[in-house]
């Protein structure tokens, strides 16, 4: 009988990160009124800490807690991004919390908690620990969105995405159990060695696929399990939106690739068909509707929403090169959507959001520097070159192309079109129309020059997308 | 001497980075000259590119290789020939005469605006000295944001519809352009154009192949049916994007048919050519009746250019027909040549064109036709170059405008005759449509107090059509320099496409 020594090392990032969530709680409890600005100042070095120690163990591989939990290439990466991501976000909410009486320790707590729960979700090797990570991750989130208490929109949006997300669980547990009950585990490397082995019954293991599809899709945001992401984009405070919008889509990628390539490859045939109707319905209904809004966080969700089509597209291939495609595009969504929820947060200020595409007119008149920015980020989302969201979706049409998916291939390269229309629109608002009103930015510098380098790395990584795009191809080789 | 210099790179990235510099610079008295000693060097090293260039080959020359995106083995991978130099040069000297031509009329957000013709100058020669597809890919849609700026900011009442509708189209038409290079890497397993021409491949995807490039280029050059943002375009934006539209971004379209569409596909380019020759002349005909039919003065010689440019697409395609016929190369090469000068001379005398009418603009602020009259009569100067370049672009022997649509349409005569006759109509209508609006706005008594009021043009616009002028008056006497150059490059092309790929 062999005995097993639990590499504890392999998840040090984590427990590090949870015992900094345990000291930040305590001292939000007992500092009182300066709790917030501790716990500020705490998850950023908890966050910055975090991503050195993973930066730190990169490249070592194996799995620990009985085959629970998993620490690989893809890991680190995704890990490392999550965690970059965070710092920036609670940077960008910081000085709208505190412009909005919202300033409070628990939000840090509970951002850092989820930002666990997110890392749990990426090293997965079972279906529990996914399934841990996703429920600690999503309710701090529900929690975050209902903060803003006296607020009706947000209340509600917390109640759609509480109860929505709570039949996604469902949805995704009962997937679950219904493999489990066809192979016999819930180790995800089991089940793919059971299913490689074959001999299993098809049907009912393509009807456990329906249920895990469906609760990807509803964390994911994919069309039609779509319906709470305007709702709650919209309605939650934008600092929390930011939040959401960007590390949290990571994980649930993370978790595709966790469930669907990891554990069920090898029936890839069963749920190709089912992520190609929710990639060209996403892409359809996100690139269609966002043109109708007349709210830049109801836009920006409906782009969100297109845009997980796109990722889907590189997941669906079934290659490597596709799903390392996907992966890079989920990274560089999540650096977009930062850039653009940041500005919104940036020409927000006390008593007033700027969240209505119209309170963009003629930026470029009265801030030059921050209009380039958010040109630079809208160009991109609209997948133009020389910006880097353009060789996201290059790669993943490439994918596509490649397994010879033409129609779908010309459906996204034609939705792209139509996207480009309402970013257009943004920039239009920005460089063409007289401005209405004439006030100062109020944001502090930290933020002014976070988003600067926010915007500049999307047209950095745009000159120069090779680095970002090798580290993506050796995660998966 | 130049050998050693990476000249193609310092052509791109010079006014690139300059255009950043002036826009860093901010709006103060170094804006304009910075700018255009900017696009003065470029336009000297751009000459480097002739001194240097051997035209005996058919080779890439002053070829530049690195990588650049490793996992998918894209290169940075530059090198031109007797197609794409004339082509750079054409670019370098029209922003030279951009930023001349708005020094004066640009006082709105000028570092912006110099900046963002700079940038697009680099671009655009990128877009003529790129080898691989995806860099050409990057560079070709680049190309749009300046524009898309420029026309937006700094254009007409309705420069908001006319942009969009601009960058959308292009758009539109450039997301094929992107399916056919990703299929094209998947049969080749490269992405470099060169490697491209060499890949054979079925008929029938050929045929998806080729009307994808169509549909890119198409809308580029553009042709009859997907024309209809250029003249809205050409109308809003200010003189100096008009300019470069004309000159340059509708080069590019056929510039891709000439590097894509006819060495990748030609077998489909042969099956299809009834399809380009029919909507060449369309654009001849048709569009030459719709010029007449105009009231403003931009759009009308933003029909005139599509049907200018209906010659170049024609003697592209005539060739399938010319070999039909057995009537020996040089007909063939007569009409890829005429193309290509017809390409050069319409960016000289297309920009002069709308150059005039920015003169006129600046000072009247309409374009009706219908505003002037007698114009001759208070700016002679101005009205001996106006007259000039009308009848350049209506054809008149002598002049650059001459000289393509002479070979083209000599060219056609040995593909069939009614090609020849239906291309020929440009003679009479280009010269009515163009003559009858000289005649309105030129001549006649002082229709009113405005026009009484003209100024003639300063040193400064009169050097700039002066220069124009006697480039296409050089071309118009003396094109063997310009045929020369591109001779080997059009015999090869030539050779290449009468060999089937399937």
């Amino acid at each position: 009988m062999t005995f097993e020594v639990l590499n504890m090392s392999f998840a040090l990032p984590e427990m590090f990160m949870l015992a900094m969530a345990c000291i930040i709680l305590l001292a939000v409890a007992f500092l009182g009124k300066n709790g917030a600005s501790a716990a500020y100042g705490l998850s950023q070095l908890t966050l910055a800490v975090t991503a050195f120690l993973i930066y730190q163990s990169f490249g070592e591989s194996g799995l620990t807690f009985d085959g629970t939990y998993i620490k690989d290439t893809f890991s680190d990466v995704l890990k490392f991004a999550i965690c970059i991501i965070n710092i920036a976000v609670l940077l960008y909410s910081t000085s709208y919390l505190k412009a909005r009486d919202l300033f409070k320790g628990e939000y840090y707590v509970l951002a850092i908690f989820s930002t666990l729960g997110m890392m749990i979700m990426v090293s997965a090797a079972h279906f529990l620990t996914i399934y841990l990570g996703l429920e600690l991750m999503s309710l701090c989130m529900y929690a975050m969105v209902a903060m803003h208490r006296d607020s009706m929109v947000s209340t509600e949006a917390a109640m759609k995405y509480f109860i929505l997300g709570a039949l996604a669980s469902g949805m995704l547990l009962y997937g679950m159990s219904i493999i489990y009950g066809v192979t016999g585990s819930l180790e995800i490397a089991t089940i793919a060695e059971t299913i490689q082995s074959g001999g299993l019954d098809n049907t009912v293991l393509s009807f456990g696929i329906v249920f895990l599809v469906i609760g990807i899709g509803f964390k994911l945001g994919a069309v039609p399990f779509h319906m709470w992401l305007p709702d709650v984009y919209h309605g939650a405070p934008t600092a929390v939106t930011l939040f959401i919008a960007t590390a949290p889509k990571i994980a649930a990628f993370a978790m595709a690739i966790r469930l669907l390539v990891d554990g069920l490859g090898d029936v890839q045939q069963h749920w190709q068909g089912m992520l190609i109707m929710l990639s060209v319905l996403s892409m359809i209904l996100g690139n269609v509707v966002a043109i109708a809004q007349t709210n830049l966080k109801r836009m920006l969700a409906y782009s969100t929403i297109s845009h997980v089509g796109f990722i889907l597209l590189g997941i669906l291939s079934g290659t490597q090169a596709g799903y390392a495609a996907s992966m890079f595009y989920a990274l560089v969504y999540a650096l977009m959507s930062l850039g653009a929820f940041g500005m919104i947060i940036l020409m927000s200020r006390q008593g007033f959001e700027a969240d209505n595409i119209d309170d963009y007119k003629g930026l470029s008149s009265r801030n030059p520097w921050y209009a380039l920015m958010m040109l630079i980020l809208m160009f991109s989302m609209a997948g133009i070159p020389p910006l880097v969201g353009f060789y996201a979706k290059l790669t993943v049409i490439k994918s596509i192309v490649d397994i010879n998916l033409m129609s779908v291939a010309i459906v996204a390269v034609l939705m792209s079109v139509i996207g480009a229309f309402y970013y257009l629109r943004i920039i239009k608002v920005m460089y063409f129309d007289k401005p209405i009103q004439q006030q100062q930015l109020q944001a502090p510098v930290d933020m002014k020059v976070m988003l600067s380098v926010n915007a500049l790395s999307v047209f950095a990584l745009g000159i120069f997308p090779g680095s970002l795009l090798a580290v993506c191809a050796t995660v998966f080789s | 001497m130049f050998t050693d210099l990476p000249l193609l790179s310092l052509l791109i990235w010079l006014p690139v980075l300059g255009g950043l510099a002036v826009l860093l610079n901010g709006d103060n008295h170094w804006t304009r000259p910075l700018s255009l000693l900017v696009s003065v060097v470029t336009l000297l090293l751009s000459l480097g590119l002739y001194a240097g260039f051997d035209s005996a080959t058919h080779q890439m020359q002053f070829v530049e290789q690195a990588s650049w995106i490793a996992t998918f083995n894209i290169n940075y991978s530059l090198g031109i020939d007797g197609f794409s130099m004339p082509l750079i040069i054409l670019t370098a000297f029209s922003t030279v005469i951009v930023v001349v031509a708005g020094w004066e009329v640009i006082q709105h957000k000028v570092s912006q605006y110099m900046a963002a013709f700079l940038i697009m100058a680099g671009l655009m020669i990128a877009v003529f000295a790129a080898l691989d597809a995806i860099l050409f890919y990057v560079f070709f849609e680049a190309m749009l944001i300046p524009l898309f700026l420029v026309i937006g900011i700094w254009g007409g009442p309705n420069r908001v519809y006319a942009t969009i509708k601009f960058f959308l189209y292009t758009l539109f038409g450039s997301v094929f352009l992107l399916l056919a290079l990703l299929y094209l890497h998947h049969v080749s397993g490269s992405f470099s154009i060169l490697d491209f021409h060499d890949v054979s491949l079925s008929l029938q995807e050929q045929i998806y192949l080729f009307l994808a490039f169509l549909i890119a280029f198409a809308v580029k050059v553009p042709m009859w049916p997907v024309h209809t943002w250029l003249p809205d375009a050409h109308v809003e934006a200010p003189t100096g994007g008009s300019v470069i539209l004309a000159a340059i971004t509708l080069k590019i379209g056929g510039y891709g048919l000439l590097r894509f569409a006819l060495p990748i596909t030609p077998d489909a380019s042969m099956a299809l050519d009834w399809l380009v020759i029919g909507l060449s002349l369309t654009a001849v005909v048709y569009i030459g009746f719709v010029a007449l039919a105009q009231s403003d003065l931009k759009k009308l010689i933003a029909y005139s250019s599509i049907a200018h440019m209906g010659f170049v697409t024609l003697g592209l395609f005539i060739i399938f027909r010319i070999f039909a016929n057995d009537t020996g190369s040089s007909a063939a090469v007569l009409a890829v040549e005429g193309a290509m000068v017809q390409m050069i001379s319409h960016g000289f005398i297309a920009a002069a064109m709308f150059l005039s009418v920015g003169v006129l603009y600046d000072r009247m602020h309409t374009r009706e036709i219908s505003a002037y009259g007698g114009v001759i009569n208070t700016m002679p100067i101005f009205g001996g170059f106006a007259v000039f370049f009308a009848m350049a672009n209506a054809g008149l022997p002598g002049t650059s405008g001459f000289v393509g649509e002479f070979m083209v349409i000599l060219a056609a005569f040995n593909a069939n005759f009614w090609f020849a006759f239906l291309a020929a109509t440009t003679l009479i209508l280009g010269a009515a449509y163009t003559l009858w609006m000289i005649k309105r706005v030129m001549f006649g008594e002082v229709e009113n107090d405005n026009v009484a009021q003209l100024t003639d043009i300063n040193r400064r616009e009169f050097w700039m059509l002066a220069s124009l002028a006697i480039i296409v008056l050089a071309i118009g006497l003396w094109p063997a320099p310009l045929t020369e150059v591109m001779h080997a490059s059009v015999e090869n092309l030539l050779s290449h496409v009468s060999q089937s790929k399937i």
